[in-house]
């Protein structure tokens, strides 16, 4: 919990408090937050301007029939209790958000190759921002590529460096259209990612470039 | 027709002072179509502990006089996301019954009554309105091992209060600007920059809390 290094940026803790994200965008946010108290604790607190908001908003009649429809529907109601212990998951490495959307273990994972080793699977959102899981072998390099819009890199495994720094299980990388960058693999161990844009990559190399539309990246 | 809130017995074994800050209403509070002005009357309500009188003895009343202030303000929040009356009016219902079946999950030491009925709503209101699904982080263990010290539920109460008061100082472009985002009026690109909010103190509190229950899982995980 402590040795990350890399957080959200304060407009996405805005943005995700108030609840203005993509689909893709909350999965990588919410994955984050599953491992680091400090972006958990800055997202809590942005949540309490919106009780805030709740609290001093107008107020507009609600008619009898729902509150009796609420009585109702309590009294058939089981209460949901707290977990008395996270279950242990069957695959330390994915946070609870992301199990939903693979099924539980990486190993699982139907990957695809990119070439060089590089391996991705794209994980089913809602299209206004896409989310696709990343291997990429120790040592090696993803293709020199800039963004059109925003690139959310979080890593579940391993870890990469490029020129923002090195980002090591936990840290987020919040790469901006104006990033242009070639993240390597550290040398140690295969590193996976959960990589969230909001537009399409735009790669330099001419090979890359071509293989983009079927690559879907 | 939801004006007035019945007096309360809150004979609870876990009381919170009175007047904390679950319960405080701005300045700006606005009346009611009936005219009549709720703020000083919810000052004085409780809302931590009539939500332990919901968790621990499944408390009608208490489930009613939580309802009744915050269904009219829920139902204006869903109206301005872009609901209609009906559509708001069943989001409501599914909200409040929500808070009903989830109320142990709700932690005071993380979270005003406010607060963390503004988030199942927020939930709510991407899952209907927006049709899309709402990746949650991970909840944490929360049960009797992990029960909060009254005087973090006290502070955190108290941090939020001394919120609403900041908030409602901010020059009012800036506060509407807030209130669109949080009432789901504007997009992610709309906001030019972050806010500026003052959200220093509170985070504190919270990431103390948090502390507090890694500290009971870490315990839990040695047995």
């Amino acid at each position: 919990m402590t040795t990350i290094k890399h957080h959200l940026t304060d407009d996405l803790i805005f943005a995700y408090s108030a609840g203005l994200l993509p689909e893709a965008v909350n999965l990588v946010v919410a994955s984050h937050i599953s491992m680091c108290d400090a972006c958990r604790a800055a997202v809590e607190a942005h949540d309490a301007v919106g009780g805030s908001m709740i609290e001093s908003a107008d107020t507009v009649d609600v008619s009898d029939a729902c509150l009796d429809g609420a009585l109702a529907m309590i009294r058939g109601l089981e209460p949901i209790r707290a977990p008395q212990a996270v279950a242990k998951p069957r695959d330390a490495r994915v946070p609870q958000p992301l199990r939903d959307y693979i099924g539980g273990s990486l190993d699982d994972v139907n990957w695809r190759p990119l070439g060089m080793g590089v391996k991705q699977a794209i994980l089913p959102t809602s299209s206004d921002a896409s989310a696709r899981l990343l291997y990429i072998p120790a040592g090696t390099a993803l293709p020199d590529h800039g963004h059109k819009g925003m690139e959310l890199t979080l890593v579940l495994q391993g870890a990469f460096s490029d020129d923002d720094g090195y980002f090591a299980r936990g840290d987020i990388e919040v790469a901006d259209t104006h990033v242009d960058h070639t993240p390597v693999a550290d040398i140690s161990e295969d590193c996976i990612c959960l990589a969230v844009t909001d537009a399409p990559l735009r790669f330099k190399g001419l090979i890359p470039r071509l293989a983009q539309p079927f690559f879907r990246i | 027709m939801f004006g007035s809130l019945e007096p309360l017995d809150t004979c609870d074994l876990r009381p919170v002072a009175p007047g904390s800050a679950a319960g405080h209403v701005s300045v700006k509070e606005s009346k009611g179509k009936n005219g009549l002005n709720t703020a000083n009357v919810s000052e004085q309500v409780d809302w931590v502990a009539l939500l332990m009188r919901i968790r621990d003895h499944r408390d009608e009343q208490a489930f009613i006089t939580v309802f009744r202030h915050f269904a009219p303000r829920l139902k204006s929040f869903l109206i301005r996301s872009g609901a209609d009356d009906a559509l708001a009016e069943e989001c409501v219902q599914e909200v409040m019954t929500t808070v009903w079946q989830k109320a142990a999950l709700f932690d005071p030491s993380r979270a005003s009554v406010a607060t963390w009925i503004f988030t199942i709503a927020r939930n709510k209101r991407i899952d209907v309105l927006r049709r899309q699904k709402r990746p949650e982080p991970e909840d944490l263990p929360w049960g009797p091992e992990a029960e909060p010290a009254q005087e973090d539920v006290l502070g955190l109460q108290q941090e939020t209060e001394h919120l609403s008061q900041a908030l409602a100082a901010l020059p009012e472009k800036q506060r509407d600007l807030i209130q669109k985002a949080y009432f789901g009026d504007m997009t992610h690109s709309d906001i030019a920059e972050s806010t500026g909010l003052p959200l220093g103190t509170i985070k504190s509190r919270i990431r103390l809390a948090l502390e507090r229950l890694r500290h009971v899982m870490d315990r839990k995980d040695a047995r």
